[in-house]
């Protein structure tokens, strides 16, 4: 059958039959390469693949690890497709996404995507003066507005303002994310549980959000492998299927700073979303679990509404009665993601939801067969409906 | 603290600033306002552009307030306050700043608990940088 406007396109014709990762801590010894090695290799070995049969490699551009080091290093066979996504976090679901379109469309037959990063022991990519763009950092960075976290605090701030949002709402997604890392061994919040006494009394980071609104600072690697589906059968673990992939950067849109458009306060995630629930086959309602992109707290009301799981506003309100937690509406980033797991720019976020629909989590939804994972929102994002 | 990094596009808003004057880029064929500025107008597709004058009244569309970790020179006055200012004549036109007690004052000059969204504010300069100061 040919690709052609109107076909079935990438829809479930790709799948993720391996996963790996390191151990994520504040400062491990080895460094990003030796970390990327060890995560490609043991999702290899999780797939049942030898590295020689690898001819496919998507990543960030922010990775370090580039295609020549890490395919010489674990051993690949002759590369026929290498791709990087750009804009930082909101990268991650598109590797993916740039793997099962090389794949359903003949350029490769086994792909590998990865992410290395010591941004725990290494040095915050903000305080670099050096390496800024003149563009939008002029109009932002000498007013003080110097980190990722002052530039969602504003748009936090507004969102707030218009809709009646919450500091009770944002430490509903804290929580949520703190739950499940203290059921998750490998998630550096483990042993950490979170109260609302600690949230509503933490440190400001950028008034209106504080310290646990925050990701953590987190070295780590992650790595899945994509395979054709027939291949797919021939693994050893049950595949989970690439029903839908997107990736968004609305018309007008000015990157994290979105301050400049006619509507600030919807971002790429609603320009995924509607490629998203257009190409697939159940709607947002169908969602057994989410893993939504959790830089910090406050874009996960807006990647709600973004998404279509709730209307525009009600992103705040949909975080109450426990609807964010195991056996709630929507059971959210069930390894504790990037507020309590690790911040290794989302890539955990895809590998719990291989884990979810495998029916591996240590936070296992039951009977899920369905998983949202969004990238980074605010930036130009991506997003991925997986499922069993 | 860091002075703008400029390129061709925004090199006029800085130019102006730094005589005191307030200007926006607009599109010399269908005479849209833009910001920040670039190359071309997304509405008509023009190259022709010129910089026009605003009336540098506004209104705080969203604002924080930075507590450290932050650069050397920007933690010496934190607390303080970073504002998006909505223009008056143009309130899709918003502007990255402060709000200080006069031009010139430190970014802490003026009490975080006094800010709100939908405050009026007026542009002043110092240094070649707008300013925001309550009007
Ligand atoms: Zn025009």
């Amino acid at each position: 059958m040919s690709l052609t406007a109107g076909s079935a396109g990438i829809k479930d014709a790709v799948a993720i039959v391996g996963i790996g990762q390191t151990a994520f801590a504040r400062n491990l010894a080895e460094d990003e390469r030796t970390l990327a090695c060890r995560a490609v290799l043991a999702a290899l070995d999780d797939a049942g693949i030898a590295p020689g049969e690898v001819d496919a490699l998507a990543s960030y551009t922010m990775e370090e690890t580039d295609e020549v080091e890490l395919a010489k290093a674990v051993g690949f066979g002759d590369l026929t497709f290498f791709s990087k996504v750009g804009y930082g976090g909101g990268g991650s679901c598109a590797t993916v996404a740039h793997l099962a379109g090389a794949i359903a469309s003949g350029q490769a037959t086994v792909g590998v995507a990865w992410r290395s990063r010591k941004r725990g022991s290494g040095p915050r990519p903000w305080t670099n003066t050096a390496v800024q763009l003149p563009t939008p950092a002029q109009w932002t960075r000498p007013f003080g507005l110097l980190r990722p976290v002052d530039e969602i605090a504003m748009l936090a701030r507004r969102y707030m303002h218009e809709y009646g949002v919450s500091r009770d709402h944002l430490f509903n997604v804290a929580l949520a994310c703190r739950n499940r890392a203290n059921q998750n061994p490998a998630a550096v919040m483990y042993e950490r549980p979170l109260t609302r006494e600690m949230y509503m009394t933490s440190r400001w980071i950028s008034e209106p959000l504080c310290l646990y609104d925050n990701c953590l600072e987190t070295d780590g690697a992650l790595a899945c492998v994509v395979v054709g589906k027939e291949r797919a059968r021939d693994c050893a673990r049950t595949p989970v299927y690439v029903h839908a992939a997107a990736q968004g950067l609305p018309a007008q849109h000015h990157g994290m700073v979105n301050y400049w458009n006619d509507d600030p306060l919807t971002g790429p995630a609603w320009t995924a979303a509607r490629h998203l629930w257009k190409h697939a086959d159940f709607t947002p309602q169908d969602v057994d679990v989410a893993q939504i992109y959790d830089a910090f707290s406050a874009l996960v009301p807006l990647s709600l509404e973004g998404y279509g799981f709730c209307a525009r506003g009600e992103g705040g309100a949909f975080t109450e009665q426990g609807a964010l937690e195991i056996g709630g509406r929507l059971p959210l980033n069930t390894g504790g993601g990037g507020l309590s797991e690790a911040y290794v720019h989302g890539f955990n976020l895809i590998n719990e939801g291989v884990k979810q629909l495998r029916g591996t989590s240590t936070a296992q939804v039951p009977g899920a067969a369905t998983c949202l994972v969004t990238a980074g929102e605010g930036v130009p994002t991506s997003a991925l409906l997986l499922r069993s | 603290m860091l002075t703008p990094v400029t390129d061709t596009d925004g090199a006029p808003f800085w130019q102006y600033a730094a005589r005191g004057e307030l200007r926006v880029q607009a599109c010399g064929d269908c005479g849209e306002l833009r910001f920040p500025p670039r190359p071309c107008c997304p509405h008509c597709r023009s190259f022709a552009a010129e910089w026009r004058a605003v009336s540098g009244r506004g209104r705080v569309w969203s604002y924080v307030v930075p507590h450290p970790p932050l650069l050397p020179g920007y933690a010496e006055q934190a607390p303080y306050n970073v504002v998006v200012v909505e223009l008056e004549e143009a309130p899709r036109i918003r502007l990255v700043g402060n709000v200080v007690a006069s031009a010139g004052a430190p970014l802490d000059s003026v009490d975080p608990a006094r800010l709100r969204i939908g405050a009026r504010v007026r542009v002043v300069f110092s240094g070649g940088l707008p300013q925001w100061v309550p009007a």
